[in-house]
């Protein structure tokens, strides 16, 4: 299969992210059109017909959570997550350095579907480049009718207002994002009520994915059959992997949804000379790892989902031969751990719990009876936390074991990793 | 505080119709006016949210970037997460701690550069990955470092790189 560039059509051209250039490239015309000859249902219309599901990691379909949204005469709002701190996953990023105003085109397309009067971008602290990318962009759409007071002339006007959070991976679930951009501490908030009825300033609000909102454009302009018709029947449209890990050439690469992950794989250049393939993460570090057994599996969220593992943020990390798996497994925890926000026990006692029993075992002085130590913590921190963050914990543990085992029982047997022996040595 | 800085912080707090949503910004716009968050900055901040000392305290404290002691002029954020990891992460601390003296921790001795080990910076296609002064630098050799560091250390301003 071959890449199918929709949203990554323009993003090599020189000067894209300027209003001129995207302009020049068809940039804001779908915009106007949609202003100008589409009702805002139309709008919800479309995005229902593409199937399109969210690109931020659940893959909840993005036309049904607009209808979700009370009728109450309440105001509306629209939430961009530009949180992306999922390890392995860099599409956000790309997509607001490279195309700013395809996300504020999206954006102001979404807020007159859902009829928001406000939206914001809630972006991670660390993407201060990227808040000054999209201040400009807002400040040449501004300038040029596509947002502010009377939208391409209309009677529609909107207002877009960025914000930056200060550091902490947990602000990604939607939430804990709502809670950063009212001004407290990052931490997932009880659900029921969900963000459509009681969101933002306790308002009915949508929070979609930068990948998401982008999507929006090239569904308006060519119509949600368009899009359906790519990709697998349950998973529609493109979909932008990034493409990470031992390979020649990573970066992101916009392909069918479905598409092998053998086929992504040689797109990124393949592995380097005289490399195997040992093992990949498909959806970032909160998926659980595969095997050369999956080289050719569809890359769509029900084949992943199928197999034992998810698409997720569709940041694909790809481990060749020479990558311990224990060492790479007590990382990701580490990370975890780092991240737990600890409101709930099993995720703050049992990540660190995890994080100790890993790193005996990568120093070579753990037990079978640790192996299964990990199984059982697996198995008391998935499905009982407060959060999505614990199944995402424990996910790249439970399956190292299951895949892995003999090398884990190599590091006690040989008092430290093989792989590293070998090399000294 | 400075006028122009409480202006500065007037003028966030006005573009949020819901104050409590300023406090995250004027933190920010603090600790890049001061270097890091002062026990001045969180009684300032304090004072323009209407909030207590203790509410501040317990959001700065929730958040890795902000600091609760002095950086160096060049505060250097190296990736160490998974992908940067299998693309040579390790050999660029060590060559930073070898060739450069750094180290995580407080700043070098002549308080031009410090240095911290960060998760995943959502660039990982390009790693090694850092930033200084949270202006991205991809695809780390040692060389480039060299190159980086030495440009910063004879006064070039940290603009980043683009993607
Ligand atoms: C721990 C955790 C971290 C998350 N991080 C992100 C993130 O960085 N970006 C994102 O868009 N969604 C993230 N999500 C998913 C959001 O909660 C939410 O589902 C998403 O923003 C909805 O947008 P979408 O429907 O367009 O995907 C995260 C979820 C969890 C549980
Ligand atoms: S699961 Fe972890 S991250 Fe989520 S609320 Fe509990 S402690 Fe916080
Ligand atoms: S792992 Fe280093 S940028 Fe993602």
């Amino acid at each position: 299969m071959n890449e199918s560039k929709v949203l990554l059509a323009h993003a090599d051209v020189k000067g894209i992210e300027t209003l001129s250039v995207y302009e020049r490239h068809g940039g804001y015309a779908t915009l106007k059109r949609a202003l100008t000859e589409m009702t805002p249902a139309d709008v919800v219309q479309a995005v229902l017909d593409s199937g399109l599901r969210g690109r931020g990691g659940a893959g909840f379909p993005t036309g049904r959570k607009w209808s979700f949204l009370p009728n109450d005469g309440r105001e509306r709002l629209l939430v961009c997550n530009a949180d992306e701190g999922e390890p392995g996953t860099f599409k956000d990023h790309f997509l607001i350095h490279r195309l700013p105003h395809l996300l504020v085109e999206g954006m102001t397309l979404a807020s007159y579907a859902i009829g928001a009067p406000r939206a914001y971008i809630y972006l991670r602290g660390e993407f201060l480049q990227g808040y000054e990318l999209l201040e400009q962009a807002i400040a040449e759409a501004t300038a040029a009718g596509y947002l502010g007071q009377h939208v391409c002339g209309t009677d529609y006007s909107l207002e877009l207002k960025l914000y930056r959070g200060a550091g902490a991976y947990i602000c990604g679930e939607e939430t804990a994002l709502l809670d950063s951009l009212e001004g407290r501490r990052g931490i997932p908030r009880m659900k029921p009520p969900f963000p459509a009825t009681a969101g933002l300033y306790g308002l009915p609000t949508v929070v979609n994915n930068v990948e998401t909102l982008c999507a929006v454009v090239p569904i308006v302009e060519h119509g949600g059959e368009w899009f359906k018709a790519m990709g697998t029947e349950k998973s529609p449209g493109t979909k932008i992997y990034s493409m990470s890990g031992a390979l020649k050439r990573p970066g992101n690469y916009e392909f069918e949804m479905g598409v092998p992950l053998s086929d992504l794989i040689e797109a990124a250049g393949g592995l380097m000379a005289g490399r195997t393939f040992k093992a990949v993460v498909p959806g970032g570090a909160s998926a659980a790892y595969l095997t050369g057994e999956h080289i050719d599996i569809a890359m769509d969220y029900d084949t992943l989902a199928q197999a034992g593992t998810m698409l997720g943020s569709g940041g694909v990390i790809v481990l060749d031969d020479t990558v311990c798996i224990v060492s790479f497994t007590r990382r990701a925890m580490e990370f975890f751990r780092h991240e737990s926000c600890g409101k709930c026990t099993p995720c703050r006692e049992g990540t660190l719990w995890m994080d100790q029993v890993l790193t005996r075992l990568e120093e070579g002085i753990g037990t079978e009876a640790d192996l299964d130590l990990l199984l059982d913590l697996a198995d008391n921190i998935g499905g009982r936390t407060f959060c999505a963050f614990g199944d995402a914990a424990v996910a790249m543990v439970a399956s190292s074991v299951r895949l892995f085992r003999q090398e884990y029982i190599a590091h006690f047997t040989h008092q430290g990793c093989p792989l590293q022996k070998e090399r000294v040595g | 505080m400075t006028e122009a800085l409480r202006e500065r912080c007037e003028a966030i707090k006005a573009t949020y119709p819901e104050a409590q949503s300023a406090l995250i910004p004027i933190l920010h716009a603090l600790q890049d006016s001061y270097g890091y968050v002062t026990p001045q900055a969180v009684e300032e901040a304090a004072e323009l949210m209407a909030m207590t000392t203790a509410e501040v305290e317990g959001v700065v404290s929730f958040y890795t970037l902000f600091h609760r002691k002095a950086t160096g002029r060049y505060h250097i954020q190296v990736c160490d997460n998974l992908a940067c990891q299998l693309r040579g992460t390790d050999e660029l601390l060590a060559h930073l701690k070898e060739k450069w003296q750094l180290e995580p921790g407080g700043p070098s001795p002549d308080g031009i550069f410090s240095l911290e080990r960060v998760e995943c910076l959502a660039a990982c296609g390009y790693a090694p990955v850092a930033q200084v002064n949270l202006r991205y630098y991809y695809h780390l050799t040692p060389e480039k470092a060299d190159q980086v560091l030495s440009g910063l250390a004879d006064g070039e301003e940290a603009r980043g790189e683009r993607i």
